[in-house]
């Protein structure tokens, strides 16, 4: 029943969020500070992060493929396929949720806790609209540049730790990366990434628009947010990746 | 004049109001009174329709509020400055920010009207020179004035606070206090105030409203509420050891 109960309240308060805004050039400028808070300030995360596990992607495909018969450019397909289909999405937008739902949670939970909500609702400001609306637009707008970076970053870390490790050469990871290319591995990582970014930004609105009592329960709607939004990218990798590549 | 007909409220199985009518009336401070838990924030977030009540009306000059939908009601809001208890300033805008912000959200004027709008009420309630400042930077007192500033940068025909004045010394509650009816007065706004502080039943109370339990106990002015024989208004009244020496 509690299920069912935020199931459809979730529901009212998306579509609420998608009102139309009072005024286009206050949205408008909402959603670029929304992109700067959200995105902008991701990138050195995303990009850390991503360089590390393509570093690490390619020495453990050198370490499980050190067969004589396996050519050497396999680490380059393996470590690019990896990054395209699986990490630089679905990975960045669980430590996303982290970082970003915490924050969407703990904001829009301090100004419900704090009367600022009220102060909206009482001038006759769609509070939901004004508040989540730009965070989701925002998100939407920065995921998949921030997948692009991942991508591109995680495959270089890959191609130095191959390179430099000596597990490798060069000329042989690059070949890789061209070997049996799709690009529509591409397609379906930006496709996830705008789902996950609506995920996790609604979520997270969700959880911090109907927080109850003081700090303690916005440290709790930030919880609840992570962890709902996590559990909801993983069912949703699931589905898109059943729908998309089955 | 805002009209409270017959309000009934509950919270699952708590009704927290009990049949409450009342008639605030235009020009006058209007106090709602009462210990805490008795039900007058929510009478009041009611009346502003943060609460929606289970029955009964609310009745703004002849507009039935009560009945009308979301987008009517914004026509109506626009026309509310509210005071919240904590002052509900948006932390992450200065103080120049939060009082155009009514502004930025529902008039058509340039930028430099705005500014000049923002300052005028900032001015209005005795303050200089904090244009830039956070919410954070400033005093209590200050912060009530900035949201005294945003309430009425749209010119409100009603004016709503709740508890102006907890948390202040007695002198900026003082302070505060004038400055809600000198605006009331200046504007001709219908403002009701909800308090448990008997400096501003005695100082401001031009109208005042007693609740006790959910229910309306007792109407009057603060020149009767002191002379009233209704033993729960007096209870609340001469709580303080002080105001029976007085009295």
């Amino acid at each position: 029943m509690n299920f069912l109960f935020h199931l459809g309240r979730y529901a009212l308060f998306v579509r609420d969020s998608f009102r139309r805004p009072i005024k286009h050039r206050v949205f408008v400028g909402q959603v670029l500070k929304e992109m700067d808070i959200l995105g902008l300030s991701s990138v050195g995360i995303v990009a850390i992060i991503s360089f590390f596990m393509g570093a690490v992607i390619t020495l453990q495909l050198a370490y499980n493929l050190e067969l004589p018969f396996i050519p050497s450019y396999t680490l380059g397909v393996g470590a690019r396929d990896t990054m395209l289909l699986e990490f630089s999405s679905t990975m960045v937008s669980l430590i996303l949720a982290g970082k970003v739902g915490s924050h969407i949670a703990s904001q829009i939970g301090t100004m419900r806790v704090t009367e600022q909500i009220d102060v909206l609702d009482v001038m006759g400001i769609n509070s939901v609209g004004f508040l989540v609306l730009p965070k989701i637009v925002g998100l939407m707008l920065m995921m998949p540049f921030l997948v692009i970076v991942s991508m591109g970053v995680g495959i270089f870390g890959g191609w130095l730790a191959g390179v430099m490790s000596g597990v490798v050469s060069s000329v042989d990871f690059i070949e890789g990366l061209q070997y049996a290319f799709v690009p529509f591995y591409i397609v379906y990582a930006l496709i996830k990434s705008l789902v996950f970014a609506f995920l996790i930004s609604s979520i997270a609105g969700y959880w911090g628009y109907y927080t109850k009592g003081g700090s303690l329960e916005v440290g709790q709607s930030s919880t609840k947010a992570v962890v709902v939004s996590s559990i909801q990218i993983l069912l949703f990798n699931l589905i898109l990746t059943q729908l998309m590549l089955a | 004049m805002i009209e409270a007909r017959n309000i009934v409220k509950s919270f699952e199985d708590k009704e927290v109001l009990k049949d409450v009518s009342a008639t605030f009336r235009t020009g006058y401070t209007n106090l709602i009174i009462g210990q805490s838990g008795s039900g007058k924030t929510v009478f009041l977030k009611t009346l502003v329709g943060l609460h929606e009540a289970d029955s009964g009306s609310v009745v703004y000059d002849d507009r039935n509020f009560t009945g009308m939908s979301k987008l009517e009601r914004i026509e109506i809001r626009k026309e509310i400055g509210m005071l919240f208890q904590g002052s509900a300033l948006f932390d992450s805008m200065t103080v120049e920010e939060n009082v155009r912000f009514p502004l930025d959200m529902f008039s058509d004027q340039s930028l430099e009207e705005k500014r000049e709008r923002a300052n005028f009420c900032l001015k209005r309630v005795n303050l200089d020179n904090v244009n830039h400042l956070f919410p954070s930077e400033i005093s209590g007192g200050m912060q009530k004035r900035v949201a005294i500033a945003r309430a009425i940068a749209l010119n409100p025909r009603y004016l709503f606070c709740d508890e102006p004045n907890s948390g202040l010394d007695p002198k900026t509650a003082i302070v505060i206090d004038e400055l809600i009816q000198e605006i009331t007065k200046e504007y001709n706004m219908t403002t009701i105030i909800n308090t448990h502080d008997m400096n501003s039943v005695l100082g401001i109370g031009e109208h005042i409203v007693f609740i006790y339990e959910g229910k309306k106990y007792w109407e009057g002015s603060s020149a009767e509420v002191l002379k009233s024989d209704n033993q729960v208004l007096n209870d609340f009244i001469f709580a303080s050891k002080f105001l029976k020496g007085v009295v």
